[in-house]
């Protein structure tokens, strides 16, 4: 059998017998070893196939513990004979990942070791197992010192090496003269080491940078590359760290140009060669430190214009090696003070860059251009469809990078190009694309449209391209573009909308931005859609129904079709059609979500008993004027959200406006908005997630105003009223001075719905809906939040808005807010109170009133909690075209229910929004409490009633 | 300035650490792991360079081992790519057709190589030959001490 085994394979079995021999050899030596010696320790080899040989961590853990004990083992004993082993052993283990700190001091004894092999393994582990630990670094820097005064110069290369690694700041200070002296060696080897040491030694402690200079200057005059390198590197950083130091050296350019045209024209030397550039990491270092000398001085920037050029034209470019070159070159030429021809030359090295086939110059060549896109737009323009061929590149960072070149590179001129070949991108772009590609191109089509037919179509394909990924304020944005835009734009948007919502009508859960906006405009302009005679009513109709009945459609996109639909409701023309809204909206009276039945709710008592009212109150809405800066003043954050006005919370507060405060979903609803309010007054949180923003109380409450003045019922009194609270706790600064007595007004108003409400007993304001049944469960609701007194719950509700968790406050701030309201009303006629802080009793409200060019601002600050607050301090901080004065405040402490009031003189030295930003500080029973808050809305300008 | 060099195999295995700046060993642990998942999670269409922090990233794979850099934003990170390519042709003179088992129970040598490269983060020599040399005498040396 054996035979015919050797017949059929006898190479295997030839092998398998010197195996055989091999173990026998090995095991019967280790056994005659063990006899005669200690037990040697295993092989590094041994142990790393141990290691890999292991099948599980578990088991791998296992012969990594063995060993470790083993070490420590000997580490104990001191057995400096297999010292080294044991420490590469370890090095092996650490680079797995398991701890071997406890080898750092034995790495000590190694290097102290006179052999050259101790001292490689030794050197080696300092340099991968020592931190920065004060004791550990103390001894080697002694070993280290021993080591760069050895006359072997592999025993110096190592010190240096390994001082170059881990010098700490301490190190650096002790060796700094060792160093000093070897970069005056005659051993090239050993001259270079020095010179990136001290390069290392500088960059850890600028200060020692004196005492190498001398020896520094002499590095460039070397032949040997090694020695050029090290010096330019060391050159550079000695110039990043100093500016004396880089004036000093200004006068090598002439030698670095030398350098580099030698190296250019030379011919070819193998030893430096990479793939026919001559070293091209000399070439690089060269043309970094010849950009930092040539920075901002165009004498430099004249003696290196030339070789730049020459570079750049003369760089062989079918490898990387080449394009490495040319790329240092390109940012050279960008930073100093180059020739025009210079600069186009270098863009279009970029240009060509992007259509390399190698991604990586790619990549670079995109990251470059949108460094110099400021600086040179019209020759980075030249290269613009080559950018937009890098949006359908397959690499994600490319593509990244080129969306960002594109929007930088976007103007009046190119707009509709651009647009058209970022639409097709945003189509198929990743998730993480969407919505910033989304809020982008709405920026650019407001700021560089040319026409609102253009700027519609481009918004449209925004939302249908974008999907759920567009952010909220590009929503709101196009409601207030289509609001904006005359009659018969807004019929074709109208039109289109409702030709891509039918387009969409299985997929609406991915495109409820979208939706939003397309039944926002329908049943703005219903009539306007309706008159092209295209759609038929019971079309239209059917549509919502669809649409609310969805379960694919979120509760924000229902709010506002709720709403589109009781506005459509007014303006169609069949009384068939409108009973089936009527129908649609009543069955939303029992909705689980609370706030769609209460718009159910609202709306139904829209076609009982206040019909009549309801074509008044769902009129259209007024076009709206910007009243802040638009997004391209980039004013930061909190404008731009301030900026995004939401009509349809516009919208709502018409509507609501009929339950106003006297129902409890309407009070339930107040809380919510003050506090989408209240978050955008904290420095704009952007987490309007339902899509409620924010009302601008300028732009709102006027039209309402008007809208109201039509139906002088209560009913538009308490909306009124709602408003101005509103607007009272939010910037009744932005409102004009008019609108406040209309607020005094509102507050009895709602004394008396509130009272009737809470003793059920529907008074002759009230709006007659605490007698509907469905909306029994919300009363109680809401009478189990108010216990107070009539006139104090009135009062309670400012107060509410301002800080939703207190409804229910004690009744002395109710009074106190109400002294202050009446104070307002009665005295600072043309005054603004803003409300900067509410909180744990403490009421900080800012009065500000136009007087003599400057703006005087009172702050009270008024106790309505039960203990005193002491060390009141306010202090306030405006944008720096103000200029802010404060005067002494009237106390620092504030007993319960007492004042402190401060006033301020702001001055603006430029046409600015005013925003101040708060802090108070103050202590409450002993414990120190600091509220910051941003205030804005103070009077701009004298307010057009004086 | 070249903050670090990590080689890792495409299971992720560590196969070479380099630091040239000072971390406590649970950073360096933590910066490990996270770029050896980022990296190894990316495409092969991908481009070699990540923003990664206040660096730049620039890896490249030589068949089954990843060779990672990060370097300062001021560093030119093509002439990465060519440091990490020198160094590869550096083992691969040393070793002979270097594969990662040479680099895995050689690792010291591997370390002894990129030490003659680069000093503090920063080239030292351009020439090859000059590596090879110096790799070459400093390992006579030890021989001779393993005769004696």
């Amino acid at each position: 059998m054996n035979a015919s085994d050797h017949g059929f394979n006898p190479a295997f079995n030839m092998a398998t017998i010197r195996q055989a021999i091999n173990d026998t050899i090995e095991r019967d030596f280790g056994a005659l070893l063990k006899t005669v010696r200690i037990p040697t320790p295993t092989r590094l080899r041994d142990l790393i196939r141990q290691i890999r040989a292991a099948r599980t961590a578990a088991e791998e853990r296992a012969v990594v513990n063995r060993e470790c004990a083993y070490i420590r083992g000997t580490f104990r004993e001191e057995d400096s004979v297999w010292r080294c082993r044991n420490i590469a052993k370890l090095l092996y283990i650490h680079m797995l990942g398991y701890p071997a700190h406890f080898g750092q001091l034995e790495c000590l004894k190694l290097t102290a070791s006179p052999r050259f092999t101790d001292k490689r393994i030794g050197y080696l582990g300092a340099m991968l197992l020592l931190d920065e630990r004060q004791d550990v670094h103390l001894l080697i820097t002694n070993c280290l010192k021993n080591d760069l005064n050895s006359t072997t110069q592999f025993v110096v290369g190592l010190a240096l090496c390994t001082l170059g690694a881990i010098a700490s700041p301490e190190m650096a200070r002790d060796l700094a003269g060792e160093v000093e002296k070897l970069m005056r060696s005659p051993n090239a080897y050993i001259r270079k080491k020095a010179a990136l040491c001290a390069f290392r030694i500088i960059k850890r402690v600028p200060e020692l940078m004196e005492i190498f200079l001398p020896a520094t200057r002499s590095l460039l005059n070397e032949k040997n590359h090694g020695i050029l390198i090290a010096g330019v590197t060391l050159i550079t950083e000695m110039c990043e760290k100093s500016q004396d130091t880089l004036n000093h050296f200004k006068k090598i350019v002439p030698n670095l140009v030398r350098i580099l045209k030698n190296l250019i024209l030379a011919g070819y030397s193998p030893e430096h060669d990479v793939s026919g550039v001559s070293d091209p990491f000399l070439q690089v270092k060269i043309l970094r430190l010849l950009r930092i000398l040539g920075h901002n001085d165009p004498d430099a920037s004249e003696a290196m214009n030339d070789i730049l050029a020459q570079v750049a034209t003369n760089t062989e470019t079918s490898k990387n090696v080449g394009n490495t070159i040319l790329y240092e070159t390109v940012l050279s030429i960008m930073d100093i003070k180059s020739e025009g021809g210079l600069r186009v030359l270098a863009v279009n090295i970029l240009g060509r860059f992007l259509l390399n086939s190698d991604k990586n110059i790619r990549y670079v060549a995109l990251n470059t251009l949108l460094r110099t896109v400021h600086a040179d737009i019209s020759a980075v323009q030249r290269h613009r469809s080559t950018i937009l061929e890098c949006l359908k590149d397959p690499d994600v960072s490319i593509r990244r990078r080129a969306m960002e070149l594109s929007f930088a590179l976007i103007n009046s001129q190119n707009i509709r190009a651009m647009s058209k070949e970022l639409l097709i991108f945003l189509e198929k772009a990743d998730a993480e694309f969407k919505a910033q590609c989304s809020s982008r191109m709405v920026h650019v089509a407001e700021r560089y449209a040319t026409s609102i037919r253009w700027r519609l179509d481009t918004l449209l394909s925004v939302l249908i391209a974008a999907g759920n990924y567009v952010r909220d304020d590009v929503v709101s944005s196009t409601i207030q573009l289509i609001l904006n835009s005359p009659p018969e734009e807004q019929a074709y948007i109208g039109l289109r909308l409702w030709d891509s919502l039918h387009n969409i009508t299985n997929s609406f859960e991915d495109k409820q931005p979208l939706l939003q906006v397309a039944v926002w405009t329908i049943g703005e302009y219903g009539d306007l859609v309706l008159s092209s005679e295209r759609i038929e009513e019971s079309e239209l109709v059917e549509l919502y129904q669809k649409l609310l009945w969805s379960t694919s459609v979120s509760t924000a996109s229902k709010q506002y079709t709720l709403v589109s639909l009781a506005k459509l409701s007014t303006r169609i023309n069949s009384k068939e059609e409108e009973a089936r809204a009527k129908q649609i909206i009543e069955a939303f009276g029992t909705h689980l979500h609370i706030d769609l039945q209460q718009r159910g709710v609202e709306f139904s008592q829209l076609f009982r008993d206040y019909s009549h009212l309801r074509p008044a109150l769902l009129e259209k809405m007024p076009k709206i004027q910007k009243s802040l800066p638009n997004g391209n003043d980039s004013n930061g954050i909190f404008d731009e959200h301030s900026n995004s006005i939401d009509l349809i919370e516009g919208d709502e507060l018409e509507s609501s406006g009929l339950m106003s405060l006297s129902g409890g979903g309407g009070s339930l609803k107040v809380g919510s908005d003050s506090n989408a309010l209240l978050d955008l007054l904290g420095g704009g949180s952007d987490d309007p997630a339902d899509g409620l923003g924010l009302v601008s109380p300028t732009n709102s409450i006027i039209p309402t105003a008007t809208t109201n003045g039509k139906t002088p019922i209560p009913s538009s009194s308490n909306n009124q009223d709602l408003l101005d609270l509103l607007g009272g706790l939010d910037m009744p600064a932005s409102t004009p001075p008019a609108a406040i007595p209309p607020l005094g007004g509102g507050i009895g108003l709602d004394l008396n719905s509130l009272n009737d409400n809470s003793i059920k007993a529907p008074g002759p304001q009230t709006t007659g809906v605490t007698s509907s049944s469905s909306f029994g469960g919300l009363d109680n609701l809401l009478n189990s939040n108010v216990t107070l007194p009539a006139t104090t719950a009135a009062t309670t509700i400012p107060t509410g808005l301002a800080s939703p968790t207190s409804l229910i406050n004690s009744s002395s701030t109710a009074n106190s807010l109400f002294n202050d309201f009446s104070s307002i009303n009665n005295n600072e006629e043309h005054a603004k109170t803003l409300t900067a802080l509410d909180k744990n009793g403490l009421l900080v409200q800012l009065v500000a009133k136009n007087s003599g060019g400057c703006l005087q601002i009172v702050m009270t600050a008024v106790n309505n909690s039960l203990i005193t607050l002491e060390q009141y301090l306010f202090q306030a901080a405006v944008p720096r075209s103000f200029t802010l004065q404060m005067l002494s405040p009237s106390g620092s402490t504030l007993a319960p229910g007492g004042t402190i009031t401060q006033e301020m003189r702001v001055s603006s030295t430029a046409k600015a929004t005013l925003r101040m930003r708060l802090r108070i500080s103050y202590q409450c029973d002993g414990n120190p409490i600091l509220e910051q808050t941003e205030v804005s809305g103070f009077p701009e300008e004298p307010t057009p009633l004086e | 300035m070249m903050q670090f060099m990590l080689l890792f195999s495409r299971q992720g295995k560590l196969r070479l650490q380099k630091w040239y700046v000072a971390h406590p060993d649970k950073v360096k642990k933590k910066i490990t792991r996270e770029l050896i998942t980022t990296i190894l999670s990316r495409k092969p269409k991908m481009c070699s360079f990540l923003e990664w922090k206040d660096c730049k990233i620039v890896y490249k794979r030589y068949a089954s081992l990843y060779f990672c850099c990060a370097i300062e934003q001021n560093d030119n990170e093509l002439l990465t790519l060519e440091i990490i390519h020198r160094y590869v042709e550096l083992l691969d003179k040393y070793f002979g057709s270097v594969c990662e088992l040479d680099i895995i129970f050689n690792f010291e040598k591997a370390y002894f190589i990129l030490d003659e490269l680069l000093v503090g983060g920063e080239i030292q020599e351009t020439s090859k030959k000059n590596v090879l040399k110096a790799i070459a005498a400093q390992d006579v040396l030890q021989e001779r001490e393993l005769d004696t």
